[in-house]
């Protein structure tokens, strides 16, 4: 066995990556590409900076391309994210025609690749139209949605679905994301890595280097949201909840987070957050560079609740490293974070910054529940929401679109 | 009969889910979708809990009645729907005619269609089974009970839970490939037979096994 598969079995146990092996068998050699917008920021990039490796040390051929954009490029994708999400977005016909200028410019350079290729993996709307310059393309195709687009905004939708169509499957994280489509629809909760420098255990020393980086109190209960700065994930509802939980405890709220390159609308929220906040030294919001690993890490560690409020969310990465330290989380009742927030067992969810604040009043009153749901929380990642599942459910994937789409396939003679 | 040339090979399995298109906002639209659902959709919403991502419902153990429970609040479909062993039934064409049968039972009851909420829609899923090959070899039955605690829990569900779908005698492959040696093993096989497949979760089953083969080919109780 490899060093890279050695590392995770030390998490996950042998037998998982026993699995993997034999999974991986039938699929040696086998030349898989997978195509997204970004190399950092999100989660997409997070997840396939390992998986690439993986796949690789299993014996496939695999590897990553990122395509390139222009701002206009990124305003259009912007815009049909948040079109996929619910929000009725006009996104004018110049944009569009960006859009598809942009994946044909990108389509020249990747088409000897692409082309040749057994399996092509595109992620989410930005790639998404390279297949139509890929004529002769010689492989299986799959389109791989991230985003919650259980309710999208239909025109826009109708706009993608002539490039999805094209695809020979499609993969959605939940059922209910699932659209209707003349291809087979997969369905593949994502995950995240636990031997990543956000998710490895840290010495003590260094979650409590939080406090005096950040001038956080130490003797405060700690309530925090990991998060781009983005609407979807309610940072002002958060701030709304903290505020109506402080009326009664004592807390302090860290909002941290980034923008991701793919993501225009970023720093307007920052403002709006900051604007927000403004004159209570016990909201910190930190703008944290894309390489922070470490440093979310050790807050989700050090924070007594972790908090997702989400209004959308494709499937919550952040919600499953919390959890995966052991920390109880209050969520947006909404997409993913369903998947991961078991009402009363692994967290809350919750529809208002009300119920946000009531579930924080409950947790920290009980110590002995917050304990026990974190401990339940990291059961469940440890059993569903980790890379080597996710790995599992790719490999499995492969192998029915290679083998052909049936019940029951039979690799074993 | 001894047919000691016959080898156990040992196969391990993967699950892969996919979308159906069928959903239900209510009871009708559940009992429409139940009865066009491909088998593989069945099997899924019965069986898919053990080798998919889930939480394990302490009270519904099959997809039907959570959701009758969580998105109907029909607390009364939800009992009578989760009482229901797949094991009991010849194959996934009665078990559907079951499941229909209580639902409809439901529907002439209540004097309204019970509605879920746009959020708590049921969508009937399906999966395709993945069967691996494990490259081991088993040649004799006392090799099982130093095999069961290292067997992954993918080759439990694949001989203990699959075969009873997958064979025509309807049983687990242990048992039938241990009635192939003779007599000398039925006290074996009927200890086998007690082991609950549906109402524990493949770990549990797998320890209850071992615990039966330790115990009749004398390695104790571990």
């Amino acid at each position: 066995m490899n060093q890279i598969l050695q590392q995770y079995g030390k998490v996950t146990g042998h037998e998982v990556i026993s699995h993997l092996e034999q999974l991986a068998e039938s699929l040696k050699g086998l030349k898989v590409v997978h195509v997204n917008s970004t190399r950092v920021g999100g989660g997409v990039a997070e997840i396939l900076h390992k998986l690439v490796p993986l796949m690789n040390s299993l014996g496939l051929d695999a590897e990553w391309r990122v395509i390139e954009g222009n701002p206009d490029f990124f305003n259009c994708t912007k815009g049909f994210h948040n079109a996929l999400q619910g929000f009725r977005t006009i996104i004018p016909e110049s944009l569009l025609r960006v859009y598809e200028q942009v994946n044909e410019e990108n389509s020249e350079e990747l088409r000897p690749l692409l082309q040749e290729a057994d399996i092509v993996f595109v992620h989410d709307p930005q790639p998404a139209a390279l297949i139509k310059w890929m004529e002769n393309r010689k492989g299986k195709w799959v389109w791989r949605c991230h985003i919650d687009c259980s309710r999208p905004y239909r025109p826009v939708w109708k706009y993608l679905r002539n490039y999805v169509k094209e695809y020979d499957a499609s993969i959605f994280s939940l059922a209910q994301f699932a659209q209707p489509m003349p291809h087979p629809q997969y369905l593949i909760a994502p995950s995240i890595d636990p031997v990543s420098e956000k998710n490895i255990e840290l010495p003590p020393h260094e979650v409590e280097a939080v406090y005096e980086q950040f001038g956080l109190k130490p003797d405060l209960p700690l309530i925090l949201q990991v998060s781009r700065f983005d609407r979807f994930k309610d940072p002002i509802g958060v701030i709304e909840a903290y505020r109506l939980a402080k009326k009664v405890i004592p807390l302090q709220l860290v909002l941290a987070g980034g923008t991701a390159a793919d993501d225009p609308e970023g720093e307007a929220v920052l403002e709006e957050v900051e604007r927000a906040s403004a004159g209570d030294p016990d909201i910190h919001i930190l703008l944290l560079p894309p390489d922070a690993h470490r440093t979310i890490n050790a807050l989700q560690r050090a924070a007594d609740i972790v908090l997702q409020k989400s209004i959308k969310e494709g499937f919550g990465l952040t919600v499953t490293e919390a959890m995966w330290k052991g920390k109880p989380v209050i969520g947006g009742d909404t997409g993913g974070i369903r998947l991961q927030v078991i009402d009363h067992y692994t967290g809350f969810r919750v529809r208002t910054p009300e119920g946000a604040a009531l579930r924080i009043r409950y947790l920290l009153h009980h110590r002995e529940r917050l304990e026990e749901m974190g401990h339940l929380a990291r059961h469940l990642v440890k059993e569903n929401f980790l890379l080597t599942r996710h790995l599992m459910e790719y490999l499995a994937l492969m192998i029915s679109l290679v083998k052909g789409f049936k019940d029951r396939i039979d690799v074993s003679k | 009969m001894n047919n000691g040339e016959r080898p156990f090979h040992v196969r391990d399995c993967a699950l892969i889910s996919l979308a159906t298109g069928l959903r239900a906002h209510n009871l009708r639209e559940f009992q429409d979708g139940l009865s066009r659902a491909p088998e593989s959709s069945i099997y899924h919403h019965f069986w898919g809990r053990f080798l998919q991502p889930r939480f394990d419902e302490p009270e519904y153990n099959n997809d039907f009645a959570a959701w009758a429970y969580r998105g109907l609040h029909e607390k009364a479909l939800a009992e009578r729907l989760s009482v229901l062993d797949p094991t009991e039934f010849e194959d996934i064409e009665s078990l559907r005619q079951e499941v229909l049968e209580r639902v409809e039972e439901r529907l002439d009851e209540n004097e309204f269609v019970p509605w879920a909420r746009s959020d708590q829609i049921f969508f009937f899923t399906q999966s395709q089974i993945i069967v691996l090959d494990t490259g081991r070899v088993l040649n004799h039955p006392s090799e099982l009970a130093d095999s069961l605690p290292e067997l992954a829990l993918g080759s439990v569900f694949y001989h203990f839970i699959d075969a009873r779908r997958r064979t025509m005698e309807r049983i687990d492959d242990f048992t039938a490939w241990l009635e192939d040696w003779g007599e000398e093993f039925s006290p074996l096989c009927q200890k086998i037979m007690t082991v609950d497949p549906y109402f524990s979760s493949l770990k549990e089953i797998r320890n209850e096994l071992t615990r039966i083969f330790r115990s009749f080919f004398g390695g104790g109780e571990k």
